[in-house]
């Protein structure tokens, strides 16, 4: 009789998951209020009043903007940089066997397995030592090179569900490798590469601690924020820009959840 | 007769990519080259090959007078890094980690415990989304969230002050180690700052481990009279236990390393990430923030090794 409960959580189980999801969501949400509120010098809460002026403040203010630029022109190239670097290294790995294979698999994962500073530091010194002037282009370069372990993984798993008969079958009737890939492998792996490119274009978004590292006297947005975190200036722009940070990464990452969920529900039934 | 044979293998592709293609076919490892070939040039040279310079920079030692670096092979930055200053900064970042990862693993346990045995379709997915979320997003604006809470004037102190429970908030400050001016100079800020960041990367781990637990499982050892804290201690928490190694790598190495937390939110005491930002920044000795890096890649290399060990890169 006592498996009938076991469809029933336990109440003090619900209440703890309860809590904690609030406990990651609520600062968040904090977030939203503060873009609204009156007060200007202190982080007084209740807010004294709500007004949507910030907005117009923000949108007005040059530095905001040239930082927003910033961010997405890297993000982008990063993206496409690990996009294709990503998807080779994925192809090679899921369709091929040769030695080595763990190797290049723990090589991938490594930049953001080990701390973010020490990729930054490392990037750094490097670039000083062979004296490459500290551009847009050094912020790419250490971007492009955390992004691609993010594509790699949503490719190696879509890879592994790629029947190897459809890929025979496509050589039987005369395709050539390259038509293969365009018509058959390239359908099937397009939403997971969609997936990884957001998710990668989001984490580069984000990116601070590298970034720290291998920019010159150019802010990206995260940079920017984090100036404002040290010494602010005008905290209601801040909050502004935070809430639109916010909002900038949830929609890549709901629609890279959008675009890989129906595979998980076919493969991830208890993995 | 000839031509029935012929037939048998097709003509050769006319096109370019066509005859690229067939020699790819007929040298699949130059194809692998190919396609390797990129990827592994950009890592092994750009990553790799500037770690490496890192940590051979670590051998080196800078010149106290001239403030240069000495490109001869010694072991005194080492020997200076093992100071009585540095040692303390290292216990102070391990300890604080270790406390992150432990904490982290009691608030993401009932999560995952609901989310892999619990929901179902769409409330399923709705737990993934809610986790997910963030997660992934930004991580300034997480700690600057916290910034408003932990503000005197913010949100903490006023809830405090509403449940009547200022004087209880007044103590925990006055405490010598964990306290402070306000809760967002004090380590107790810092350590919940870090929580809060880092906890999400443990739960998914742990919901992969816990979904591959049978449901009979708990149902037989309830059956054989087992009270669900025995459940608990014998049967789910030995299996859960390699999902939650394999989420404690992330929060043990990211908060291992991480400087801004503790710069925003937190004491003057330094951590290791703020250590090698100071040491390669303001004073400029890139030799010691090498080997303060290695600190890290020395306690990461031990930790995955031990996890391996115990089978939780299955959970991943």
């Amino acid at each position: 009789m006592r498996s009938d409960k076991s469809n029933h959580a336990p109440l003090g189980l619900k209440i703890a998951a309860a809590a904690g999801l609030a406990f990651m969501h609520l600062p968040i949400l904090l977030i939203f209020l503060y873009a609204f509120t009156t007060e200007e010098k202190t982080y007084q809460f209740p807010p004294p009043g709500l007004t949507t002026q910030w907005f117009a403040v923000a949108w007005s203010r040059p530095d905001v903007w040239a930082a927003l630029t910033l961010s997405v022109k890297v993000a982008a190239i990063a993206t496409a940089a690990a996009l294709v670097l990503g998807t080779l290294c994925a192809a090679a790995v899921s369709q091929t066997r040769f030695f080595g294979r763990e190797t290049v698999s723990l090589l991938v994962i490594l930049p953001i397995a080990l701390p973010g500073i020490i990729t930054g530091i490392a990037l750094r010194s490097a670039f000083s030592m062979a004296d490459i002037p500290f551009s847009f282009w050094t912020i790419v370069l250490g971007h492009a090179t955390f992004c691609i372990v993010v594509v790699y993984n949503n490719a190696v798993a879509r890879f592994r569900r790629i029947s190897g008969s459809l890929i025979e079958a496509s050589m039987d009737l005369g395709a050539d490798g390259f038509q293969t890939f365009r018509y058959v492998i390239l359908p099937n792996i397009g939403t997971a590469l969609l997936a990884g490119g957001m998710l990668a274009f989001a984490l580069s978004f984000d990116e601070v601690i590298v970034t720290t590292f291998t920019a010159g006297q150019q802010s990206t947005l995260p940079i920017w924020m984090l100036e404002e975190l040290i010494r602010p200036r005008q905290r209601p722009v801040t909050n502004v820009v935070a809430m639109i940070v916010v909002i900038g990464t949830f929609l890549p990452i709901l629609g890279a959840y959008y675009l890989t969920r129906d595979g998980d529900q076919i493969a991830g039934a208890g993995k | 007769m000839t031509i029935v044979a012929e037939s048998f293998v097709l003509p050769e592709r006319r096109s370019t990519t066509g005859r690229l293609s067939d020699f790819f076919w007929r040298h699949p490892h130059v194809l692998l080259t190919v396609l390797l070939g990129p990827p592994l040039l950009w890592l092994g040279i750009v990553y790799l090959g500037s770690l490496f310079a890192l940590l051979l920079q670590s051998f080196f030692s800078i010149d106290e007078f001239s403030g240069l670096i000495n490109y001869e092979f010694t072991l005194a930055t080492y020997r200076q890094l093992l100071s009585e200053a540095n040692l303390d900064i290292i216990l102070r970042t391990v300890s604080m980690a270790a406390l992150v990862t432990l904490v982290s693993a009691f608030i993401a346990f009932p999560i995952a415990y609901y989310a892999a045995r619990y929901a179902r379709g769409k409330w399923k997915a709705l737990f993934y989304l809610a986790v997910m979320l963030p997660l992934w997003s930004s991580y300034l604006v997480k700690v600057y969230a916290w910034k408003l809470i932990l503000a005197k004037e913010g949100i903490l102190t006023w809830l405090f002050e509403k449940l009547n429970l200022l004087w209880l908030l007044d103590a925990w400050l006055a405490l010598p180690v964990v306290g402070g001016n306000s809760l967002s100079v004090s380590y107790t800020g810092t350590f919940i700052v870090f929580v809060y960041v880092w906890m999400p990367f443990m739960i998914l781990p742990i919901q992969a481990a816990l979904e591959r637990v049978p449901a009979n499982l708990i149902e037989a050892s309830s059956d054989l009279g087992g009270t669900p804290a025995q459940t608990f201690r014998h049967v789910l928490f030995p299996l859960a236990l390699p999902g939650i190694v394999a989420g404690s790598i992330f929060t043990f190495s990211l908060t291992l390393g991480d400087y801004i937390i503790p710069q925003i939110v937190g004491s003057s005491r330094l951590f290791i990430g703020q250590a090698v930002y100071a040491q390669q920044g303001t004073a400029g000795n890139i030799p010691l923030a090498a080997a303060f890096t290695v600190v890290p890649i020395v306690i990461m290399g031990a930790y995955l090794w031990m996890a391996k060990r115990m089978g939780a890169f299955d959970a991943l």
